[in-house]
């Protein structure tokens, strides 16, 4: 015990006080930090209301969050309008992606191959045969009535997935010899790149339908995805160019002298070198795509953000903290959700370093 | 009469205003080797960058196995990994194994299984003397070993011709001998070569011909032992003199 104090006593006089200036920044920091935390947990836990049922329990003077506010709606935070009944429908679909999705990212886990098949080719069609309904006696569940968290993860996941392949096929036009393909996606991605997502959105849920032929109309939600994913992949494109430019010219001519054709030499050779260079730039787009979902807002659908932000309305949850506590569940949300995809992309750089002894 | 593995006739070829290469005519015999040498900027690269299309020619005549090399179509030969080539910085894939660098075109070009391309690989590691490699990353070798993969990876697509640019350049001066020593078991096996180096040991050792070019032009041409014993041009002599006098 002596011991360990006198260690810490030494590490703190090395580290934290070794020079007079170095001292002073270090109660400085101290100093912040504690003041931060203290509020924080204050207003977090000390003086949080746990149990509730209406606004009065969230009334005492010196009120910190009100997370009865979270319980009493979580169910719509997370489902949004989704009729009651049906929910179990959004469970499936939320269970299956979770066993789907942890086998894929643990790289020991065995039949990556089928895997991906499933992820990429079964759930997405299950997912959308389940959550739409209408088939098999299932009632039919407007995509007006879905929102939250699942809402939130559709239009990410949905972005994040179209957006790769889609701005890898953008950045090899961008870099092709063929002029008309090479002017088309630097066309697509600078007016892209140019233009705010809201206008996107708008673009896609207004101004779509009135060039689309009439009795023609497809989902809001379908526009939106496609509004999302489009806007995500100009990004991607640039990101993707990037890393191919960072490749040297000889494994071109590598691939090349052996026979491999365009394709066989992109999707062998050059792509993952030049992907897995890039793998902060493309998770830093997945990021800002993650965020950005809750853009779909302008156009009334509501996402995680959303809702909780409708629910800011409802009279019987008016209280002065319910704003901030609405506030920080959605952003934990959101911050989990984008912390576990920056983790992950150090664990994966870590893993594919294999051009450095 | 068989066909020359290479033929060229009255090739040109230009940078921009820079003409790189001056009606260059040379025809190669099936197991030939040839050996060009001369000094930077000459065009010797850009010469046989030009039989693998890696470059184009802009006038003139190239034929590979009785086939012209055109701009816009792939080579036959070419498409099925016959014109091998080992550049001077190595170009191997970072990202594969050296089994995977030297099993990948016999796989994806050739369609071979992967059991075959794997027995393919090794023996040929066997034969560049690294077998015990096989499942490390090129960047865990040394530059010698390096380059060893690269020629055995050229070798597992059983090709016709092999091109050699400036093999041992990049190369620390005690590894050079390791790779030398490869690519002369490789001449005395019978594989059309085409070398562009400046090891003119190697070059007296096992070059059919010698060629000197200077400015883009093939300023002199012969056998090894009249081409450094009896140069003709005063370019060639004093080429020589630099090249062999350290």
């Amino acid at each position: 015990m002596n011991r360990r104090l006198r260690r810490t006593l030494t590490w703190s006089r090395t580290n934290l006080f070794s020079t007079p200036a170095n001292a002073l920044l270090s109660v400085v920091s101290i100093w912040i930090l504690w003041q931060v935390m203290s509020v924080s947990v204050d207003w977090l836990l000390l003086k949080a209301t746990f149990t509730g049922a209406s606004r009065v329990d969230c009334l005492k003077v010196d009120q910190g969050a009100c997370w009865p506010f979270v319980s009493a709606k979580f169910s719509q935070f997370i489902y949004g309008r989704y009729p009651d009944t049906e929910r179990w429908r959004v469970d499936i679909i939320f269970a299956l992606g979770v066993l789907g999705l942890l086998p894929m990212i643990i790289p020991s886990v065995p039949f990556k191959r089928l895997n991906a098949l499933f992820l990429l080719a079964v759930y997405p069609v299950l997912s959308f045969f389940l959550l739409t309904g209408g088939y098999f006696g299932l009632s039919e569940v407007e995509t007006v009535l879905w929102g939250g968290l699942l809402v939130t993860l559709i239009v990410a996941i949905t972005g994040i997935v179209m957006s790769l392949p889609l701005g890898i096929l953008l950045a090899l036009g961008r870099r092709s010899e063929l002029p008309i393909i090479r002017w088309l996606s630097i066309g697509f991605i600078e007016i892209f790149r140019g233009v705010p997502l809201i206008t996107v959105l708008f673009m896609a849920s207004v101004m779509l339908p009135l060039f689309l032929p009439e009795g023609m109309n497809f989902d809001k939600l379908v526009r939106c995805l496609i509004g999302v994913t489009l806007f995500a992949s100009a990004y991607m494109a640039e990101v993707v160019r990037g890393g191919l430019q960072a490749i040297p010219k000889g494994q071109y001519e590598a691939a090349h002298a052996l026979g491999l054709g365009y394709w066989q030499s992109m999707r062998l050779v050059i792509l993952p070198q030049a992907l897995k260079l890039v793998i902060p730039g493309i998770v830093n787009t997945f990021i800002g795509l993650f965020k950005d979902t809750t853009l779909v807002l302008v156009v009334g659908i509501f996402d995680l953000l959303g809702i909780v932000q409708l629910n800011f309305t409802d009279s019987s949850w008016a209280t002065p903290q319910t704003r901030i506590t609405g506030y920080i569940f959605a952003g934990a949300v959101f911050w989990v959700f984008c912390f576990a995809m920056s983790r992950y992309s150090m664990f994966m750089e870590r893993r594919l370093k294999t051009d450095r002894r | 009469m068989t066909k020359p593995a290479i033929e060229m006739q009255a090739v040109n070829k230009w940078y921009g205003d820079f003409h790189v290469l001056k009606d260059i005519s040379l025809s190669v015999e099936k197991g030939e080797k040839i050996v060009i040498c001369g000094p930077s900027g000459s065009g010797k690269s850009t010469l046989i960058r030009c039989i693998n299309q890696l470059e184009m020619h802009q006038k003139g005549h190239i034929y590979v196995d009785g086939d012209e090399v055109e701009a816009g179509a792939v080579h036959p030969a070419l498409s099925q990994g016959q014109i091998g080539m080992v550049f001077q910085q190595f170009n191997l894939f970072p990202h594969m194994t050296v089994l995977q660098n030297c099993t990948l075109a016999p796989i994806w070009v050739q369609n071979r299984s992967q059991k075959e391309a794997n027995d393919i690989a090794r023996s040929f590691l066997e034969r560049v003397r690294i077998p015990d490699q096989a499942d490390k990353y090129p960047a865990q070798l040394s530059g010698g070993q390096q380059q060893r993969v690269a020629i055995a990876r050229a070798l597992c697509m059983n090709p016709e011709i092999i091109l050699f640019d400036e093999p041992t350049s990049a190369l620390d001066p005690e590894m050079i001998k390791e790779v030398l020593d490869v690519m002369i078991e490789l001449a005395v096996s019978g594989m059309t070569m085409i070398c562009v180096t400046h090891e003119m040991g190697f070059a007296r050792q096992v070059a059919d011909r010698v060629i000197f070019m200077d400015e883009g032009e093939i300023v002199e041409e012969n056998a090894p032992q009249a081409f450094f014993d009896n140069p003709q041009s005063d370019r060639t002599k004093l080429f020589l003199s630099q090249v062999l006098s350290h």
